[in-house]
């Protein structure tokens, strides 16, 4: 009896292992980012089983790649920098000029991005900005400026987190000294390093999978956020503000990309179609709160997220900037910062 | 097993000629799956560190001149000695060690008690100490979690009966983290001690008190010396694994304050990418287990002849 | 002979012993108690309820905690299962083994799982799978907790063999049996309470790894603690706690077992 149990999980366990020739698709995604309705929704439609895993930040995902997990995963979701990075490694496989047919779908200023000129891997998901948000409960002033993350007033010391992702952390800083990312100057890197050594010292933690409910739970009073995240908090009950600094802060784009040596290539463009219809890029966009770069959503969308705070910038505030990608010599005194900073 | 050798011997002849075949499937697997990936790891820590993670077959020792040696930001100034990664195993070892005193204060005690119960209850309180130790490690890491954050239970509690008025500060503190430590091994130090003290002969304490001995000198004089091995084998099975924690920290620390855990999981999960300065971090770590497991062993050998 | 005291009893020893207690059922109770918790807001009271059970049977997420458990149950089983067999080979050649070269190196070997810390056990493999070009997937899993579950296995057995006098063995070969029906007929009822108790740790073990399955797991595989462990991150929800408790009382249930079956063990062993 029991031989023939374990006998009996050992096929399922094997069939289980190879069984991914059929109707699947394996979607490597950032954490609470796709809603559960709309997978379902995918899966009756076409008929394909879809299993997600989940990352935190633009830079676990590559060291995932890296270390194996490439050729697992038919398809990611990284942010624009890291298109362009992945793209350079040689992890993303090239869309055909007719493989999509939703592909006119896209809004024209994103068919163009910088990070993938011309679309040949990638499709949009959603965009956003980055910057942090504060409990109007605990601090009554001015919040308008990037002090608040990188030199807080005593009120806040000690109660901030900061999200566990390097690019948006060193683009911020960098737009808080007014200094241009990927500097190659000496001084201006000596004084980010700085800047972030002495700020860390009033911060709580690094996290970017906990920064919502670290607002939501009162465990810290300021949190470098997303702004749809940062909506959902709220929504929540937290009393959270979200901040457009005079500073500026850091504008991404999230992108669907085509993995190199993907399983399941073909279902992997069904994918992409699926999420260009208009209908299907608004229920993320419902769901996450950020926007579609996809022509037609607005009729699905629902009303309150056109005129909520998270998305609109106030008069006033700084520009919006993407993380630059640096060349390997100032990308190595970056990590060596971020190394410093994290440990 | 000395004391066995004379009654009944435990060796016998039907099973000697294949002992290497029964052996052979355990040498395999933990030789090719867990030594030679460890061999492995040791050679990465030589080899040069590829741009955005993974090695390039050259051999250097920048991983442990990265671990020594400050260059500064560029990496082109005079080296100065890195304290960084050396605060990080520090911190790692003052965070175990005081683990392992919150569970030699909170264990000892409780393992006397319950080596002096009588035959029947002393099993029902090493069941109730020994049972939260099957339970899920990370579910009880998150319980301690949501029990001691700032708007937990505990707190909530303490400020309904008056005892303070603005919540204490539990979660992300170093303490947070000595305390999920010593949640998790805790029953490592109790079981030793208790194994230790259910051979100890009480009748050299009550030889003692005839003497008039004071209470507590005939513990500390007496009880203590004799059971001592137990007492180190506890604080041994508490110390190491605490050493190389990741939950704990992560979880109640904030992750913002690194131990040898978390550094060597961003080499190769997070931001950092450095395969070989992880693979480094490793061998130091496993190094240093090894020194104190080799010295307990030796104590022990020395103790028994 | 009047003593002036009990040299069993200090003063605070108890307390300490029911502090200690305290500390350690304090967290999981209140765990407990909040996955019953009605309302939305874990810190607010909202009245009992079971919903949150309901939840995890039935809920949106319930197919991936479904999955989860599934992948948990057969890997730990048949780690377990696969551990105990080789810990039970290994366990005779040791003990039974008399004394050879290497016999102290076969054993570090034997407990190398054991002695390396667990990142560096989960860091090690997964270079080495990445070097090997070993898929990561269920497999990996398996291959990484059979492993570390050797270890787990091998100590409950050989203590028990070690109790055993190889008189028995010798009485059935003087009989003609050969080596394996001396062992299924001879050793291996006498052997049963460890084998088991050493399948149940390696059981528990399994079940409880996180570390080391994080870094081997294939695309789309996860057991039950990396799917908590990646919905904790973003907050305790009551569901997770209902899990928990589910779980907890899972584990409690598989210790008692277990302690039975040790119990009976050992009056075997004083009864004989």
């Amino acid at each position: 009896m029991f031989l023939r149990t374990i006998f009996t999980s050992l096929i399922i366990l094997l069939t289980a292992n190879f069984a991914y020739a059929g109707g699947k698709l394996s979607v490597y995604h950032w954490f609470e980012y796709m809603p559960q309705e709309l997978l379902d929704k995918f899966e009756s439609e076409t008929g394909i089983d879809v299993t997600m895993d989940t990352y935190d930040s633009n830079e676990s995902l590559l060291a995932a790649l890296k270390a194996g997990k490439l050729g697992s995963y038919d398809v990611a979701v990284p942010g624009d920098y890291m298109v362009e990075i992945l793209a350079g490694e040689g992890m993303l496989d090239t869309i055909g000029d007719s493989e999509l047919k939703n592909k006119g779908n896209i809004e024209p200023q994103w068919i163009e991005a910088s990070f993938d000129p011309g679309r040949k891997h990638s499709i949009p998901y959603q965009w956003g900005s980055t910057s942090f948000s504060v409990n109007r409960d605990v601090y009554k002033g001015n919040i308008n400026t990037t002090d608040i993350i990188f030199n807080p007033p005593d009120e806040l010391k000690g109660k901030i987190n900061v999200l566990d992702s390097q690019g948006e952390v060193m683009a911020l800083g960098s737009l808080h000294l007014g200094i241009p990312q990927c500097s190659t100057d000496r001084d201006q890197l000596k004084a980010l390093d700085s800047l972030l050594q002495s700020a860390k010292t009033h911060w709580a933690s690094f996290g970017s999978d906990i920064a919502k409910d670290v607002l939501v739970s009162g465990d810290v009073a300021v949190g470098m956020i997303w702004n749809g995240f940062s909506s959902k908090a709220r929504e929540e009950g937290a009393n959270v503000e979200y901040s457009y600094p005079d500073q500026g802060y850091v504008v991404w784009m999230d992108n669907v990309v085509l993995l190199k040596d993907a399983p399941n290539r073909q279902n992997a463009l069904i994918f992409m179609d699926f999420l260009l219809e208009p209908e299907n890029a608004a229920a993320v966009t419902n769901y996450a709160q950020y926007n579609a770069g996809v022509k037609g959503v607005t009729k699905f969308l629902e009303p309150a997220l056109a005129t909520m705070p998270e998305n609109n910038p106030r008069e006033g505030a700084g520009p919006g900037a993407f993380v630059a990608v640096c060349d390997q010599e100032t990308q190595e005194v970056y990590d060596q910062m971020w190394t410093r900073l994290r440990s | 097993m000395a004391a066995g050798a004379g009654s009944g011997r435990t060796m016998s002849s039907t099973f000697l000629p294949v002992r290497f075949w029964l052996l052979m499937p355990s040498w395999l697997i933990i030789g090719f799956f867990l030594a030679l990936p460890v061999l492995l790891m040791l050679v990465y820590s030589f080899l040069t560190k590829e741009f955005r993670g993974g090695v390039i077959w050259e051999p250097t020792l920048a991983a442990y001149d990265q671990f020594l040696f400050d260059r500064g930001l560029f990496g082109d100034d005079p080296p100065q000695i890195e304290w960084k990664y050396i605060s990080i195993f520090l911190r790692s070892i003052f965070q175990a060690t005081g683990a392992t005193i919150l569970c030699l204060i909170i264990g000892f005690p409780t393992a006397f008690f319950i080596a002096t119960r009588n035959e029947n209850t002393k099993v029902i309180w090493l069941f109730l100490v020994t049972v939260p130790y099957w339970v899920n490690l990370l579910i009880r890491t998150v319980s301690m979690k949501f029990l001691i954050r700032d708007s937990g239970p505990l707190n909530e509690l303490l400020i309904t009966i008056g005892a303070i008025e603005t919540p204490l500060k539990l979660i992300n503190t170093n303490f947070a983290v000595q305390l999920g430590l010593f949640y998790s091994y805790l029953p490592f130090m109790v079981l030793p001690i208790y194994a230790a003290l259910e051979r100890y002969n009480f009748t050299f304490s009550e030889a003692a008190s005839d003497l008039y001995a004071p209470k507590w000198t005939i513990l500390r004089q007496i009880l203590i010396p004799i059971i001592k091995p137990g007492i180190i084998a506890g604080c041994i099975l508490v110390f190491v694994p605490s050493l190389g924690a990741f939950l704990a920290p992560d979880l109640l620390g904030g992750a913002k304050t690194f131990m040898i855990g978390s550094l060597i999981e961003d080499q190769f999960k997070g931001n950092a990418g450095n395969w070989p300065f992880g693979a480094a971090s490793s061998m130091i770590l496993l190094s240093l287990v090894m020194i104190v497991l080799i010295y307990y062993a030796r104590a022990q050998s020395k103790e028994q002849v | 002979m009047e003593k002036a005291f009990n040299v069993k009893q200090y003063n605070g020893f108890y307390f300490i012993t029911c502090l200690c207690l305290f500390i350690l059922y304090a967290p999981l109770l209140i765990v407990m108690i909040y996955s019953f918790n009605d309302s939305l807001s874990i810190t607010r009271w909202g009245g009992m309820s079971l919903r949150w059970y309901y939840e995890v049977f039935y809920g949106l997420e319930s197919e991936k905690f479904k999955l989860a458990a599934w992948n948990s149950l057969i890997i730990a089983l048949m780690a377990a299962t696969i551990a105990t067999i080789v810990a039970t080979a290994a366990s005779i050649g040791m003990v039974r083994g008399g004394h050879f070269k290497g016999k102290s190196a076969s054993f570090g070997l034997i407990s190398l799982p054991i002695m390396v810390p667990e990142i560096v056990t989960a860091v090690a493999t997964l270079i080495f799978f990445s070097a090997i070009s070993f898929k990561l997937g269920v497999l990996s899993i398996l291959v990484a907790h059979i492993v570390f579950c050797i270890p787990f296995a091998y100590l409950p057995i050989s203590a028990r063999l070690q109790g055993i006098e190889a008189s028995y063995e010798e009485a059935a070969q003087d009989l003609y049996a050969n080596r394996w029906k001396t062992f299924w007929h001879v050793l291996m009822p006498i052997m049963g309470p460890g084998i088991i108790s050493g399948f149940l740790l390696g059981f528990i073990i399994s079940l409880d790894d996180f570390i080391i399955t994080n870094f081997v797991k294939g695309a789309g595989v996860e057991t039950l603690p990396t799917a908590i462990f990646g919905a904790v991150k973003q907050g305790i929800k009551p569901n997770i706690m209902a899990l928990s408790t589910l779980l907890l009382l899972f584990s409690v249930f598989l210790v008692t077992l277990s302690y039975f079956i040790g119990r009976k063990g050992n009056n075997l062993k004083t009864n004989k």
